[in-house]
């Protein structure tokens, strides 16, 4: 440790209005190293990577990069100082070839194509357009395009999520050669297994602070999870709920049952029942498979195999209107995709009751008025602006977005994140609701990043990593720690032991990446 | 209809005016069509009599119908451009039928040509997610071309205008124009539809947010494939009346009424970007595109000078208009 870091980040802090996305983030990169970037989700990896890109500024901190005060004003500042960043998000121009978009970056075209043949693709058309290239390939083109700069430090975020197993295989090795070559690499990743295979020492932040900077060496993993989860790992312990038992007594056969469900890389072989009167909850990092699972269960997007039954049918969604008749809603995280804005509370309530072909005809008003009011009182929902729901506060719109299926009756409900970014009063409401909802036989499948809203809330977590069920544990077990293991794929119950680091050689990582 | 993020503190008299108007969105209307009859009045004292008002109700209903078409429409955020060719069609057909068909034949098959468009119209929106606006132009220009063909081959038969169309478009009972019978009904059904049907609520539903009315489980295709056959109708029935009014079939009858219809319901207050508005606003905004024609015709300006004029106050009304009504 006698070598000056190349990037030294201290004391990083970002707010936006009051909430502060960096309090005190500090990142030092050695040469020749590289360095894995952990946390949960909203930990501030991606706030870090921004601003150290210069795609946006931050409010305090030093950002040193060869020991010189560094002024990252634009991402065009940052890659003059040597900073590259790889997005997760393919970032060629889509009506552009190949050969248009290196040009529009300034890339030297020899070297890109040397890159593009030592990343595994022996025949790429550089005068192909980039929309027809698949997006594993533009993801690596993303790659080679950035190390024909030969930059000092690459920042990769997330760098095999979508490849298939040669191509990661791949990427991992020559990312291992940058760090033998002398360069440094960030590297930000969810997979265990890669960062063991890859990386020499890990940062882990934790509320927007660094926490810790580990060595990776067999049996970190433990350290890195305790880290990410600091003190919160001493509490809970959650009972097992009364409801539990009433709800799966209640009806013998599963509500939902879903088998080795299928949607190409994104769902791979899952599996799992939904009973009546059941909370499930469905815990994931960013981009596991969660959001598909759902869409698929709701009727959105059309699973490519498996099979899903609803009361020990099977069914065949093509369109949500078809979930719906078969009982089964969706209130989607993203309000704005669930609400008209410019209507009225009651309309956007009542929606579902006109949807049918056969519901066209004139509304009986009094009744709706009757059923609309009983949802709005049932959830409380401030009806003070109720002209437009736009007008609304954030948990006024939350809550109508479920009272419509409370005034439609629906037997199941899929709850994704539904309480993204509203208030704490809201969020408790929210629980209070789904408890009783299970308590009155309906069943709830319900996607949380929130570790503490599964033991608030759920009667049993479903765990999933890189589009499989990897764990299933009911919520007396589902502490913090267990879902952090489970959520990072790491094996329930192997904590003391050799731990799967010390049985990974760099070559066999990949296999994890598919 | 209170903001709840405005603060307790006094409001200025201009903002709570606004507030106001916002909330009663027909009130500023009224006040236009009224200032215009005003102007009309100093202009030409004496105009403003019973047979002036039935004469502009003669020619604001059939442009109030096919704004109604187009409000409908507006409200998925589409438009329908080949409201004027179907008139146009209805219209010649009933009267080239009339002279040797049972008129109940003659009107079935004036309306086909209606049932057939908006069918067209409606699946290349609602299924093949045609924009609407090139696909009514298309199917507008293919039905004036087969109107074209249509008259080549019946041009021996001569066109008369039925006794009852004649009635309709231009009588008059108790000072009152026959055109209302026809009118009241469409324009209540209009109104009811929106307001008080399911057919009504998913209209403004799915022009407000497509994807949050297929969670709900509304199928776009059939929303919007009835619309544009109920659109199409609307306007074939439109023609009728309107050849009632002219008088002279021709094969660009009702053309001239298209952008006025636009612009009426635009004025009126529907927004172009779908999941606001409303009838009654569009009729008003038809009367006051009624009355402005009468206006600067009895300016005697020169037609090149009159459509300027027309132009520059459409578009200054529709601005102010939104100006005064939204929020933002």
């Amino acid at each position: 440790m006698t070598t000056n870091p190349l990037l030294d980040a201290t004391g990083v802090a970002k707010n936006y209005g009051a909430v502060a996305a960096l309090r005190n983030t500090s990142l030092s990169v050695l040469p020749g190293e590289v360095h894995a970037l952990m946390g949960a989700n909203g930990a501030g990896k991606s706030t870090l990577v921004k601003i150290l890109t210069g795609a946006i500024k931050a409010d305090a901190g030093r950002i040193l990069i060869r020991g010189q005060q560094l002024d990252v004003r634009s991402p065009a500042a940052a890659r003059r100082a040597g900073l590259l960043p790889v997005y997760q998000e393919p970032s060629l121009i889509p009506d552009l070839d190949v050969l248009s978009n290196l040009r529009l970056t300034g890339t030297p075209v020899e070297p890109f194509r040397r890159w593009v043949r030592e990343l595994g693709i022996p025949d790429l058309d550089i005068r192909e357009t980039a929309r027809h290239i698949p997006l594993a390939i533009l993801r690596v083109l993303d790659l080679a395009r950035a190390l024909a700069v030969e930059p000092d430090v690459l920042l990769l975020d997330e760098m095999t999520a979508a490849l298939p197993a040669n191509l990661a295989e791949k990427v991992l090795e020559v990312v291992r050669r940058q760090g033998d070559a002398g360069r440094s690499v960030i590297f930000i990743s969810h997979r265990f297994v890669e960062i063991s295979a890859l990386c020499d020492r890990a940062t882990v932040l934790r509320d927007g602070s660094t926490v810790g900077v580990v060595d990776i060496e067999p049996g970190v993993e433990e350290r890195i999870v305790e880290m990410m989860l600091g003190t919160r790992i001493e509490k809970t312990r959650v009972a097992a709920r009364a409801a539990n038992d009433v709800g799966i007594a209640g009806g013998g056969r599963p509500r939902l049952s879903v088998r080795n469900l299928q949607l190409g890389t994104k769902l791979n072989d899952v599996s799992f029942d939904l009973a009546n009167g059941e909370v499930a909850g469905v815990f994931a990092l960013e981009g596991q498979g969660q959001d598909e699972l759902f869409a698929a269960l709701a009727g959105s997007i059309r699973p490519s195999g498996g099979s899903i039954e609803v009361d020990g049918a099977p069914v065949k969604f093509s369109h949500p209107s078809d979930a719906i008749q078969a009982g089964i809603a969706y209130v989607p995280g993203d309000r704005t995709e669930a609400l008209a804005m410019q209507r009225s509370v009651r309309e956007n309530i009542a929606l579902p009751f006109s949807a049918a072909l056969r519901k066209w005809g004139p509304i009986r008003m009094r009744r709706e008025q009757v059923v609309v009011s009983g949802a709005i009182g049932r959830l409380q929902i401030d009806t003070r602006a109720q002209g437009e729901v736009q007008r609304l506060s954030g948990g006024n719109q939350q809550k109508v977005t479920i009272a419509r299926w409370i005034a439609a009756n629906a037997r199941t409900i899929l709850c994704f994140d539904p309480t993204r970014g509203i208030d704490v009063g809201t969020k408790q409401e929210i629980y209070k609701l789904l408890r009783e909802l299970a308590g009155q036989g309906k069943s709830i499948l319900f996607y949380t990043s929130e570790m503490e809203e599964v033991q608030r809330v759920c009667d049993r977590v479903i765990v999933i990593f890189g589009g499989r069920v990897v764990d299933t544990f009911p919520v007396e077990e589902a502490d913090e720690a267990a879902l952090m293991r489970a959520a990072y794929g790491l094996p329930r119950g192997a904590k003391a032991d050799v731990g799967i680091l010390a049985e990974v050689k760099p070559g066999s990582s990949a296999e994890a990446a598919s | 209809m209170t903001d709840i993020a405005t603060m307790p503190q006094p409001v200025s008299f201009g903002r709570r005016l606004k507030r106001f108007m916002a909330d009663r969105p027909l009130i500023p209307l009224i006040i236009l069509l009224i200032i215009l009859v005003v102007i009309l009045q100093i202009l030409r004292p004496g105009i403003v009599n019973e047979r002036w008002i039935a004469n502009t109700a003669k020619f604001a209903i059939p442009l109030a119908i096919l704004a109604g078409c187009q409000t409908m429409t507006m409200l998925t955020g589409g438009i329908d451009l080949s409201v004027g060719t179907v008139a146009t069609m209805s219209a010649f057909i009933m009267a080239t039928q009339i002279v040797n068909q049972d008129p109940a034949v003659a009107f079935l098959l004036a309306m086909l040509p209606a049932l057939l468009i908006g069918l067209v119209n409606g699946i290349g929106v609602g299924v093949f997610r045609v924009h609407p606006l090139i696909m009514t132009l298309g199917t507008s220009l293919i039905g004036t071309g087969f109107l074209q063909v249509y008259q080549r081959t019946v041009i021996a038969s001569g066109a008369k205008i039925p006794d009852f169309l004649n009635w309709l478009g231009t009588g008059l009972t108790y000072g009152f124009p026959n055109a209302l019978f026809l009118f009241m009904p469409v324009a209540v059904l209009i109104v009811f539809m929106l307001n008080r049907t399911g057919f009504g609520r998913l209209l403004y539903a799915v022009g407000d947010n497509e994807r949050a009315a297929r969670l709900s489980g509304v199928r776009y295709w059939q929303v919007i494939t009835a619309l544009y056959v109920l659109s199409s109708l609307l306007a074939g029935i439109t023609g009728l009346l309107y050849i009632g009014l002219i008088k002279a079939p021709s094969l660009s009858l009702a053309e001239p009424l298209v952008l006025p219809s636009v612009a009426a319901a635009v004025i009126g207050g529907t927004s172009i970007f779908g999941g606001r508005g409303g009838y009654t606003g569009t009729i008003i905004g038809a009367l006051i595109l009624t009355v402005l024609t009468t206006l600067l015709t009895i300016l005697q300006m020169p037609e090149g000078g009159r459509r300027i004029l027309f132009g520059f106050i459409v578009l200054f009304v529709t601005a102010a208009y939104l100006r005064i009504v939204e929020e933002r």
